[in-house]
């Protein structure tokens, strides 16, 4: 993909598109076009197994007519089937009601900037090499330990994209963007026992990823850790989140001071802004703009500048994540969180990921959560847990088929300790997290 | 073209079964032992009613064709959503780069074979008026708020889906297949004294919309599901803290199949076993479950969620016996695992659609019933928990560990059910609860059509069914 043609061309569609949806009827309109191309090749036992081009476009609309609002969206660029979603978008909108909070964001807070995020680091997508890496990762993954008896294969992804979003403010802002990723799952037998793992990098440059040996080699350690992994007794004890799990415990922040949760009354965090939630010293900063990070941009989903916020200052809520229709809905303004959050960086306690054993102590160091047991009206919190027990800041063995439970909220006032090493692979950015006490259920 | 669906995916691109052939033999001029071509075009529509009032309304269209190579063990796959004769050439060249450029086999002559059709042909989108459809959904919102009209919030969707596929394959496969689904769901929260719980239901099947307007017991459809919604939010309204630790639990009928979805049906599918990654690895023959445990995968129940006429490899889907009383039997497969492991390809060749490479997957899954009513089930359980309604679920094929989630149980006291409790995640290993299964009800029923199965990032919508079941010893996550 010539992403400095395809750009354009985008453009040129979504403002098409806005103006048959003009014509047709709309008093505002937004577009979208996101257009990705990429290779994925796999490898298992040392061979190859699958080679895939991947190419995807979707455009979609969404239509005001007056305050009724229309959505569509396609995957086929034609003129036929544009002009279809158009016409569908402003059919839906003559049957959905009136909606008061309805419609484009405000225009004085769309983007008018656009600095260079270095997002786009392309580079000629080439399955050779992808197969080679491949190979490479999953031999070092294979050749590291005896007990290494199988392998699910190591894969190598490769993707560039450019996507364009448009109004009738006049926003028409394309961002051109890559995503290199490498990873490898392997499984470790002894007995009748039989684990499997996996390890990966992730990266917006392609020579950024991490080695093919050490990711191999990162895989296949943690593979035969989990080796004679056993239960433990049903307890209540400190439990340390690893840095690459701990993550989900803020992305269950996000959803309960989403807006959405909030006007719907579905969260349990109904009225907490400015009020304490974590220990003093934790922080939460928004960045948006970080260069290469995987979730910098310049705007929202609906075109709303993204700016620098702490979600949480010393421990205390300072901000709901808005869109503007959640924002509407709730009486203020929106803060630029429409599709979601932009690199989170949460602050630590100083401790190194050995210290944070040394704090833990005696109690379940996790490193893998299991189903979806959290409900975001309540806080109440209930998944399944693998990791290692750990006495007096030692790992002592596996355990595995363990729940973990507890209330969201007491939870998060429970941190008492957040790692300095960090996880940098996703959009929130922390170190393992030690909770002074969960409900731990086994044997 | 007399075929609705090859007219509209070959025929009004300018295709033609001539054009697949010769998109194949371009394919078999490498070293590949099977090539396939899967067309596929989709409407999706969706409406969703909150606060009162028609919100939100979408419609979506895909379009395209993938193409596939397979050699030995190894696959070349590209699509486009560009259905011409050149996209598809172009295709079919990155696709058979998985091999050297020295085949000398041909596409075989297509052949179509009468299917059987486990559901209708009409497009579900066009079986109500819009005007219906905004109905329907007013009503549904309109019964939860007569019947608690302090509910805070009550959303309702309804989405419909029409899939035309077509696949031609170079073992001469031709077949089509026209799919409709359909979905409603309805959810509430209800407040009590500064408490707050949600509650929520859903049904579908292939079938059109008037399908919820249809009675069931007593009640019509949609109103059964808002029923079902405010039931469970009221029921967690009043839930304690459910309980830490390992102990008997009743699961009841229908929807909690998705243990078994879980616990066995995963570690079942013929790509994993091929490759060894599965605890059920070459187990065939071999006592899994407790005896009086049948578990059958079947892709052939009428109007089913999980069903299809033909699988998206165009292997007709049939009745799987995978588990007989207790005794592993077979694997679920696709035809490209089934040739590697030399047994016939099941029916169960998925894919989420034509930019993603087909999978053996489940269609439905269920147990068969056994002897017991619920109420001598629940009778035997001093103390335990009875899990009518789950959440959703997850499986580490390799180690059999699994969760699922509870929505609604209520603690056992001495034979009786009690107390509500608050959902908690259930976990143990498949073959090991398999085998704890002691009691089989006579109550077996299937889900009510609101599955989705999610695998390497696919997802395709499924069944889930089974008896009241007794489980002897399960962790349950509770925090009392």
């Amino acid at each position: 993909m010539q992403v400095d043609k395809v750009l354009p061309q985008s453009q040129q569609i979504v403002a098409d598109v806005l103006h048959l949806a003009t014509q047709k009827g709309a008093t505002q309109a937004e577009a979208s076009l996101t257009k990705v191309q990429g290779i994925a090749v796999s490898t298992r036992l040392r061979e190859v197994e699958n080679v895939e081009f991947t190419q995807d476009n979707t455009l979609g609309i969404s239509v005001y007519v007056g305050k009724h609002k229309g959505s569509a969206s396609t995957a086929d660029l034609s003129q036929e089937a544009l002009s279809l979603a158009v016409e569908k978008a402003i059919h839906i909108a003559k049957y959905t009601n009136e909606d008061e909070c309805s419609g484009l964001a405000d225009e004085a807070l769309i983007a008018t900037e656009f600095p260079d995020l270095e997002l786009y680091h392309p580079i000629a997508l080439d399955t050779q090499q992808g197969m080679d890496l491949a190979l490479e990762t999953e031999n070092a993954a294979l050749s590291a330990d005896s007990r290494i008896t199988n392998s699910d294969g190591a894969t190598f992804n490769g993707n560039i994209g450019a996507s364009v979003y448009g109004n009738t403010h006049g926003i028409n802002a394309g961002q051109a963007s890559s995503r290199y990723s490498l990873s490898c799952m392997v499984i470790a037998s002894e007995g009748k026992d039989m684990q499997r793992d996996y390890a990966y990098s992730v990266n917006r440059c392609f020579n950024d990823l991490n080695s093919p040996k050490n990711i191999g080699e990162e895989a296949a350690e943690s593979v035969v850790s989990r080796l004679g992994a056993r239960k433990i007794g049903t307890q209540e004890c400190p439990v340390l989140f690893s840095k690459e799990i701990a993550s989900s415990l803020f992305g269950h922040l996000v959803s309960a001071i989403s807006g959405g949760a909030l006007y719907r009354r579905s969260t349990f965090l109904l009225d907490h802004l400015n009020k304490p939630l974590f220990p003093e010293w934790l922080t939460i900063q928004e960045r948006p703009r970080i260069k290469r990070a995987l979730a910098s941009s310049n705007f929202d989903h609906e075109g709303v500048a993204t700016q620098d916020m702490d979600i949480v200052q010393d421990g205390i809520l300072k901000h709901y994540l808005y869109t503007s229709y959640s924002a509407r809905k709730l009486g203020v303004q929106t803060n630029g969180h429409a599709g979601g959050i932009h690199n989170w960086l949460i602050s630590h306690s100083g401790h190194s990921d050995k210290d944070m054993l040394a704090e833990l102590g005696t109690g379940l160091f996790v490193t893998e959560l299991m189903g979806q047991g959290v409900n975001t009206v309540t806080g109440d919190y209930s998944r399944g847990a693998a990791g290692f027990w750990v006495e007096n800041g030692v790992i002592q063995y596996p355990v595995h088929e363990v729940t973990i439970a507890g209330n969201l909220k007491q939870m998060f006032a429970n941190i008492i300790a957040i790692g300095k090493e960090k996880e940098l692979r996703g959009a929130v950015q922390t170190g393992s997290i030690l909770l002074s006490s969960m409900r731990v259920a086994g044997d | 073209m007399s075929n609705p669906v090859e007219a509209d995916l070959l025929g009004s691109n300018g295709l033609d079964q001539s054009s697949c052939h010769k998109a194949i033999d371009q394919i078999m001029s490498h070293d590949v032992d099977f090539a396939d071509l899967y067309f596929q075009s989709s409407q999706h529509e969706s409406w969703v009613l909150e606060d009162g009032i028609i919100k939100e309304g979408s419609f979506n269209l895909e379009k395209g064709v993938g193409v596939r190579a397979i050699s030995g063990e190894k696959t070349g796959f590209a699509y486009s959503d560009d259905i011409t004769l050149e996209a598809l050439l172009r295709a079919s060249q990155a696709a058979r780069n998985i091999a050297p450029s020295n085949g000398s086999q041909n596409c075989s002559t297509f052949h179509s074979n009468a299917i059987t059709h486990r559901y209708g042909t009409q497009n579900p989108l066009s079986s109500l008026k819009d005007e219906e459809k905004i109905s329907l959904l007013r009503a549904t919102d309109k019964y939860i708020r007569e019947q608690e009209p302090s509910a805070t919030q009550v959303a309702v969707s309804l989405s419909g889906v029409y899939e035309h596929v077509l696949v031609a394959a170079s073992d001469g496969t031709f077949a089509t297949d026209i799919r409709p689904l359909v979905r409603l769901n309805c959810s509430v929260l209800l407040e009590q004294d500064g408490r707050r719980e949600r509650g929520s239901a859903g049904a579908g099947g292939r079938h059109g919309f008037d399908f919820f307007l249809l009675e069931e017991d007593g009640l019509l459809r949609y109103q059964q599901l808002a029923e079902d919604a405010l039931h469970m939010a009221r029921v967690n309204m009043q839930a304690i803290d459910s309980p830490a630790g390992t102990m008997p639990v009743v699961l009841g009928s229908g929807w909690p199949g998705v243990l078994l979805h879980e616990a066995v049906g995963h570690g079942l599918e013929g790509d994993f076993n091929r490759k060894g990654s599965s605890t059920f690895s070459g187990r065939i023959g071999e006592r899994v479950a407790a005896k009086g445990v049948t578990v059958v995968d079947d892709g052939t129940m009428d109007n089913r969620r999980g069903s299809l006429n033909v699988d998206d490899e165009g292997t007709p889907t049939a009745y799987n016996v995978l588990i007989e009383d207790g005794i592993l039997k077979g694997y679920m497969q696709d035809k490209h695992n089934a040739h590697l492991m030399g047994v016939q390809p099941t029916g169960n060749g998925r894919r989420e659609s034509y930019a993603h490479l087909p999978m053996p997957r489940m269609t439905n899954t269920y147990m068969l019933g056994g002897e017991y009513s619920p109420e001598e089930i629940i009778a035997t359980v001093e103390k335990g928990i009875y899990a009518p309604n789950f959440a959703g679920g997850q499986v580490d094929i390799t180690s059999g560990k699994f969760v699922f989630s509870s929505a609604e149980a209520y603690l056992i006291e001495n034979g009786n059910v009690t107390t509500p409790v608050k959902g908690a995640t259930l976990i143990g290993n498949g073959p090991d609860v398999m085998q704890q299964i002691s009691m089989i009800g006579n109550d077996m029923k299937l889900d009510r059509g609101v599955g989705v199965c999610g695998k390497d990032g696919q997802s395709v919508p499924v069944g889930v069914g089974q008896p009241t079941l007794k489980i002897d010893a399960l962790t349950v996550g509770g925090t009392a």
